[in-house]
């Protein structure tokens, strides 16, 4: 091959090349790109066969449910449902939208509604996560737009669900395709359309042109939507700074400080409802003597400089929390907490007092970064606690916690499932199951009554007496709310919720 | 050599059998599949009801000859993640991890032999300096800095190559390079030692003597025999190449068997990774036999030993 040839090819080859990275994201053409990689891919876009967040906003684009639940104030509001009403204890009446068509044409009313249920809450049919529909006893028909849905038992928490996991199938189509014909090729009523699925790697999405009736979702921004699973986070920023994509959600606290810099684009750090706390084994599941003194749990809690780390470490919209629970969530009490000032003099009398003037030794789990463990070891260590810290993989660790339980003082956190009921959080945690380190009768007592009571004032007392006992006895150290950190186009009008479930539909550029 | 291509067949597949049994029972003891399978919010009454569904609960050894059994009829279970077959995820994916170990090999070889032969041709000058510069460089730099920085420049700051994905060629263009550099520096240096010993052997200076050209003395006396030993090792590094995928296909998004391990290795997917580890070690196993198998041919002093 003569030089000039080769000289042909590799301008060719450049040429080529940069023809290849033009295609990029942005308002021209009314699309967006969107960087998704920190929950990874799911085993199954099929709502009620994945256990993934990914699964979780791919739902919400695609799905709809019978009630939305508005992501701000958390209130509930109409969406496939028009009205509700409880007959009694255990049955609500819903009242359907009509003229709504699923993606595939199929009109939208109560065989639908009645199908999903019925089929979602029967065990055979193998929904991955049974605590969303094992309540649900069954639904009936009442007329074409009328559907009542009967609970096993008053359920007071039914409305998170049905605002929330619980999504309705066009019943011909599901009864016809089953889970992984809806896996392969999603049909909803939602504001977008699934062109292709390709596992591990993309999503592609269209405006559903047909979401035109009014919904509180709102119609979708863009005309058409991808979203890359990119795992490593430095990939998903130089593609952002190239202009591959156009909002990354992965990034850490310092790229936000970086990319916040960069002319023509932002990053913030916006707050969850995702609950930090410390968690120490009171009721000496692992036989390590200290934690299982009440004094001792004191002597931390006053140790630890909560607000310093969310100042330097956490910080954007992060604050310290006070409950073992987030604050808006039903029955999550604030003024009810017993509350520890940060107070090292403090830690060191009670300390002493609890037999430990010289401070102890002390195993110290957690899945989170390190450097925040390490500034909590450091604010220990001051007062004479020399924690050694042992960081794992969030199963590894559960599965340490669950099966052995030599776990005496843990930093872990909770999103709720993006549920606004504490009992999607401290019921959890507290009613005696394998992550209960405080195995306290009372407490487990309260919580159950609030969560089987419909009375909300019944619910609320019950409640609140669990905050405060758990608070006073210091089952838990609660400490702050994490934040999610985004990066994206500045002419993007990006809108974070607190609940971190990202809704990439109401994306849309300001521009156009 | 009959015997010997016997003789190291068998402790090739000797070494798959430890290999496979080690993955399994580490990764076993490592995590616990039934947590994998059940998800995040799985209930302990779920997770023993996983244990008891899948055998779990079985002892560990038998678990193994079980797997070894059907993966031995090219049945490597599914994946506990994606709930798919795994022979059919790592057969989506290996082309690839191939196509880029071959280009990665194929580069350090295109930069390493004429870099080595100039070298050779003049020991200690301006051009030998430079090409042990770059192997010093190439062994130094780690090997996700190098991609990175590949990024910044190619990707973001000049937009000439695309930075993740796997769809179109140019986005193989940074792996392979960032990839094959690794190895360009032990091929280059023994390309170099190679072609100053045959330079300097009687046969070369015979043929210089009869005056044939200094293009035909280089090409078809000296680098054809100095030649032989970079092969071999290439073969070597060509199996370092698919198993040193995992980082550069994660840092490019290339998601080929290197993500794919990386991935499962996150989720302890452990069908997944048994069987990745499986291919990876029987990729570098056969490459060292063969290797094995062509030094022996070449020099039959070998198989006598």
């Amino acid at each position: 091959m003569s030089f000039r040839k080769l000289a042909g090819v590799a301008a060719s080859i450049a040429g080529a090349a940069m023809i290849a990275t033009s295609a990029s994201a942005g308002p021209d053409d009314d699309s967006l790109v969107i960087a998704w990689g920190s929950t990874g891919p799911i085993e199954n876009v099929d709502n009620y066969f994945n256990t993934n967040r990914t699964g979780i906003w791919f739902s919400r684009m695609v799905w709809d449910q019978l009630i939305y639940r508005e992501p701000k104030t958390f209130e509930y509001k109409p969406l496939l449902a028009t009205s509700w009403e409880l007959l009694n204890d255990t049955t609500w009446q819903f009242k359907l939208r009509q003229g709504v068509k699923f993606h595939n044409g199929e009109p939208f009313d109560a065989d639908d509604v009645v199908f999903t249920m019925n089929w979602i809450s029967n065990p055979d049919n193998g929904v991955k996560v049974q605590r969303n529909v094992n309540w649900i006893d069954r639904a009936e028909k009442v007329d074409r737009y009328t559907v009542n849905l009967h609970m096993k038992k008053p359920f007071p928490q039914a409305f998170e669900f049905l605002s929330g996991p619980l999504t309705i199938y066009p019943n011909e189509y599901y009864a016809e395709v089953g889970p992984e014909g809806m896996g392969r090729k999603p049909v909803g009523t939602g504001p977008m359309k699934v062109v292709s699925i390709k596992t591990a790697e993309e999503y592609v999405f269209e405006k559903n042109e047909g979401y035109t009736w009014g919904s509180p979702k709102g119609e979708a921004q863009v005309s058409s939507m991808v979203v890359r699973e990119i795992a490593d986070v430095q990939t998903q920023i130089a593609e952002l700074l190239a202009g591959g994509i156009d909002v990354t959600a992965d990034i850490s606290a310092d790229h936000v400080d970086q990319i916040g810099q960069v002319p023509g684009y932002e990053a913030l750090q916006a707050g969850t409802m995702r609950t930090g706390y410390i968690g120490f084994d009171a009721a000496g599941r692992g036989n390590f003597e200290p934690t299982t003194k009440l004094k001792v749990r004191q002597a931390m809690a006053h140790a630890i400089d909560r607000a310093a780390l969310v100042k330097n470490l956490i910080r954007g919209d992060a604050g310290v929390i006070h409950t073992p629970c987030f604050p808006t969530q039903f029955g999550c009490d604030a003024e009810a907490a017993v509350r520890y000032e940060f107070d090292p003099e403090k830690a060191r009398a009670l300390l002493a007092e609890a037999g430990y003037p010289d401070g102890f030794e002390i195993g110290f789990y957690t899945f989170r970064p390190a450097d925040w463990a390490e500034a909590i070891m450091g604010d220990l260590a001051k007062v004479g606690i020399r924690a050694t810290l042992t960081k794992m993989p969030y199963f590894a660790l559960r599965d340490k916690q669950r099966s052995e339980g030599t776990t005496p003082m843990f930093l872990m956190d909770w999103g709720s499932y993006s549920m606004n009921d504490m009992s999607a959080i401290t019921s959890h945690f507290f009613k005696k199951g394998p992550d209960d380190f405080a195995l306290d009768d009372e407490v487990a007592a309260w919580l159950e009554e609030g969560d089987t009571s419909s009375d909300p004032e019944v619910r609320k007392a019950a409640y609140r007496k669990a905050v405060e006992k758990i608070t006073r006895e210091v089952y838990w150290l609660p400490m702050f709310n994490h934040v999610r950190n985004y990066a994206y186009r500045e002419e993007l009008n990006f809108i974070p919720y607190q609940d971190e479930i990202p809704r990439f539909w109401q994306y849309g550029w300001a521009s156009s | 050599m009959p015997a010997y291509t016997l003789k190291r067949t068998f402790v090739a597949f000797l070494i798959l059998i430890v290999v496979s049994g080690l993955t399994f029972s580490l990764s076993h003891l490592s995590a616990d599949p039934a947590l994998t399978i059940g998800g995040e919010q799985a209930s302990e009454e779920d997770i023993q009801a996983i244990r008891k569904l899948y055998g779990f609960d079985r002892p560990i050894y038998i678990q193994y000859f079980d797997w070894l059994g059907r993966a031995l009829a090219g049945d490597f279970g599914e994946s506990y993640h994606y709930k798919q077959r795994v022979f059919d995820m790592v057969s989506e994916r290996i082309g690839r991890t191939m196509l880029l170990g071959t280009l990665a090999i194929l580069f350090a070889l295109v930069v390493s032999i004429p870099l080595g032969t100039l070298a050779a041709m003049r020991p200690n000058s301006i051009i030998d300096r430079i090409a042990l510069f770059i192997a010093v460089l190439g062994q130094a730099l780690p090997t996700f800095w190098f991609a990175l920085m590949m990024i910044i420049v190619f990707g973001v700051w000049w937009r000439w190559l695309p930075i993740s994905g796997h769809t179109q060629w140019a986005n193989y263009v940074m792996p392979t390079i960032a990839l094959g550099y690794y190895a360009t520096p032990a091929l280059m240096r023994l390309t170099r030692a190679g072609m100053i010993e045959v330079l300097a052997s009687d046969y070369i200076r015979t043929a210089r003597a009869k005056g044939l050209s200094p293009a035909s003395v280089l090409f078809k006396h000296a680098l054809r025999n100095a030649i032989i030993p970079v092969v071999a090792l290439a073969a070597v590094w060509f199996g370092f190449m698919l198993g040193g995928s995992i980082v550069i296909e994660t840092i490019f998004n290339l998601k080929g068997i290197g993500w794919l391990s990386y991935d499962a290795l996150l989720r302890s997917d452990l069908p997944v990774v048994q069987a990745i580890v499986l291919v990876f070690a029987s990729f570098y196993v056969v490459l060292t036999l063969l290797a094995d198998l062509l030094n022996a041919y070449l020099d039959p002093r070998i198989s006598v030993r």
